[in-house]
């Protein structure tokens, strides 16, 4: 099972000093953090796309590069990539010169993006959300897996004999996730594709995560892919953490009252109650992420949200070094005990490349 | 004979509360026009007020709490709805539009839809037709033809007061005939299981 952060890159002001990072110090460090993720033993590191304030990360495979050269083993991904918005072909090209250029250590998550103004900036219409993510993504994976390719959709310019460079690498597309938090249609799409799906668990309560992934996993296996217990899932989670649970509480509040998502609401105590946010010690991080496994099956990647809500950097890597040395160690020896044979890890570079090799013909287009 | 489930949602605020008290008037007089008509009922009442914390929060988070999840599915899932509101600003309340605005959009369609309002003056009798009817015909679920109003002098005075009881009368007939003409509600809908194949997705359905 892969462990990992994954983080939106809201530029937000601390509220306990009434301080706002600059672009270029939030944007410094979030390199920082990718790097402290890896050194304490993370898996993965995901990075969000917006193209508004109070977000930095328009270019995510820019920042992804850089923190590319600065790791040697973390896996990248993207939480999420807009597949609406963005132009397949662009996507398709970047991403396969990110796969070289980290030598294969990526992987996408595909999203919508709710935030209506973004669509006509890129000259899209909110409205054709759904359509958008599924003429755009069946382009992506032609681009990725067949040298030349002519094709006619509804929302963007014919191609005619075109050739995406680079191809990636060594023959193999990224391994791919879908992220949503409301639409089984994108979970019905990444069932019939046999690609990830990644529940955002963290706005909402747990029944509705389980009700999701069900359905993915049902039509997973109603796809042909394998069984609904094969099939491949990953969880968003929130937490923060102190030795005493009573400290995390009293850091983290100030905090999450004045977040930007779910601040101005409801007490920490009833969110807390109602959805997986977890502020408390290292054990009890443990418990309740064990607890995931109970309504969502044996599960392949866990992301969690650290740096948000104008947590300072200090404080971010004060958690990683808790989240690495206390919580994951724990979370991989007890989830891979539990875990049976036949379900299989989350893909990776090596596994797709041995699983390609074995096939008696090159990755078939689909 | 069946069994109907009535949902009564009053968005009254103090107690006693003639929104309550128009409530349970066209509670009782619908319960007893669906037994002329065969029916038995069963009656849910959902007061506004103590889910008015539950409402803002749902606002925030885009999700119900459990309380407030409790009294979603009260209403989703019933053969007809009462729907009772003061009058605030000549409108519906802001309490009472919250809970509108937070349910699916498709959860009460086709639904037969008493609607009622209460005021200190006859000058906002109106409300009902201006204000309510438009945003249950958005939800499209199928509101009564007969709309009560109550006004602070409907239920004072003897001769106001037969007023009043006739247009309860005449309402609820109305109501009660919409929902025995209608097959029992199945309960809420999954919202899962109108998704189309991906085969139908691609081809842009």
């Amino acid at each position: 099972m892969q462990f990992g952060i994954f983080t939106v890159s809201d530029i937000t002001t601390d509220p306990t000093t009434g301080r706002t990072p600059t672009e270029a110090e939030r944007i410094t460090a979030v390199l920082t953090i990718a790097a402290k993720a890896e050194e304490v033993g993370l898996d993965v590191f995901a990075l969000g796309e917006h193209h508004n304030p109070p977000f930095f990360s328009s270019s995510p495979t820019t920042t992804l590069a850089a923190i590319a050269a600065r790791t040697s083993t973390l896996q990248l991904s993207t939480s999420t990539t807009l597949i609406t918005t963005n132009d397949p072909v662009k996507i398709a090209e970047d991403y396969a010169m990110l796969q070289h250029l980290s030598d294969g250590r990526i992987d996408l998550m595909m999203g919508r993006g709710n935030t209506g103004p973004v669509y006509p900036w890129f000259g899209k219409d909110i409205r054709d959300g759904i359509p958008l993510a599924v003429e755009n993504y069946a382009l992506l994976r032609r681009l990725w897996r067949e040298d030349v390719v002519d094709w006619q959709g509804k929302y963007r310019t014919p191609l005619q004999g075109f050739t995406s460079t680079p191809r990636p690498l060594d023959g193999v597309p990224p391994f791919v996730w879908h992220g949503s938090i409301r639409s089984p249609q994108i979970a019905e799409q990444a069932a019939y594709y046999g690609d990830g799906f990644f529940s955002n668990h963290i706005f909402w309560p747990p029944e509705h995560t389980q009700r999701m992934v069900e359905f993915y996993r049902s039509r997973y296996e109603h796809h042909g892919h394998g069984t609904a217990d094969q099939a491949i899932v990953g969880l968003g989670g929130q937490v923060f953490m102190r030795r005493n649970s009573q400290d995390a509480v009293n850091e983290f509040r100030p905090y999450f009252d004045a977040a930007p998502v779910y601040g101005h609401g409801p007490s920490l105590e009833d969110f807390t109650a109602q959805t997986p946010l977890t502020v408390g010690s290292p054990q009890q991080v443990i418990e309740r992420t064990l607890g995931f496994r109970d309504y969502v099956g044996d599960y392949q990647r866990q992301l969690f949200l650290l740096d948000h809500a104008g947590l300072p950097l200090k404080t971010v890597l004060e958690q990683l070094d808790l989240l690495g040395e206390e919580v994951v160690p724990v979370l991989r020896r007890e989830f891979a005990a539990l875990k049976p044979a036949h379900v299989p890890d989350a893909p990776t570079h090596a596994s797709l490349v041995a699983a390609a090799q074995a096939r008696p013909e090159a990755v078939p287009a689909r | 004979m069946s069994t109907r489930t009535l949902a009564v949602v009053s968005g009254g605020l103090s107690n006693p509360s003639s929104t309550r008290l128009l409530a349970d008037r066209l509670t009782a007089a619908t319960v007893a026009a669906l037994r002329e008509r065969g029916e038995d009922a069963t009656v849910e009442v959902v007061e506004l007020r103590p889910h008015a914390r539950d409402l803002a929060d749902h606002l925030v988070t885009g999700f119900p709490n459990a309380a407030l999840r409790t009294a979603i599915g009260t209403v989703v899932g019933a053969d007809g709805l009462i729907a009772v509101t003061p009058v605030f600003s000549a409108s519906y309340s802001g309490l009472f539009k919250t809970f509108f605005d937070v349910l699916d959009k498709e959860s009460l369609i086709g639904t037969p839809v008493l609607l009622g309002a209460t005021a200190g003056t006859a000058r906002h009798s109106l409300v009902v037709e201006h204000a309510m009817r438009p945003l249950f015909s958005y939800l499209r679920a199928v509101a009564v033809p007969t709309g009560v109003f109550a006004a602070a002098e409907d239920w004072a005075g003897a001769g106001a007061e037969q007023a009043l009881a006739g247009r309860i009368d005449r309402s609820t007939g109305e109501f009660a005939d919409l929902i025995a003409g209608r097959p029992v509600a199945a309960g809420p809908a999954d919202r899962f299981a109108g998704t189309p194949s991906f085969e139908e997705l691609l081809e842009g359905a």
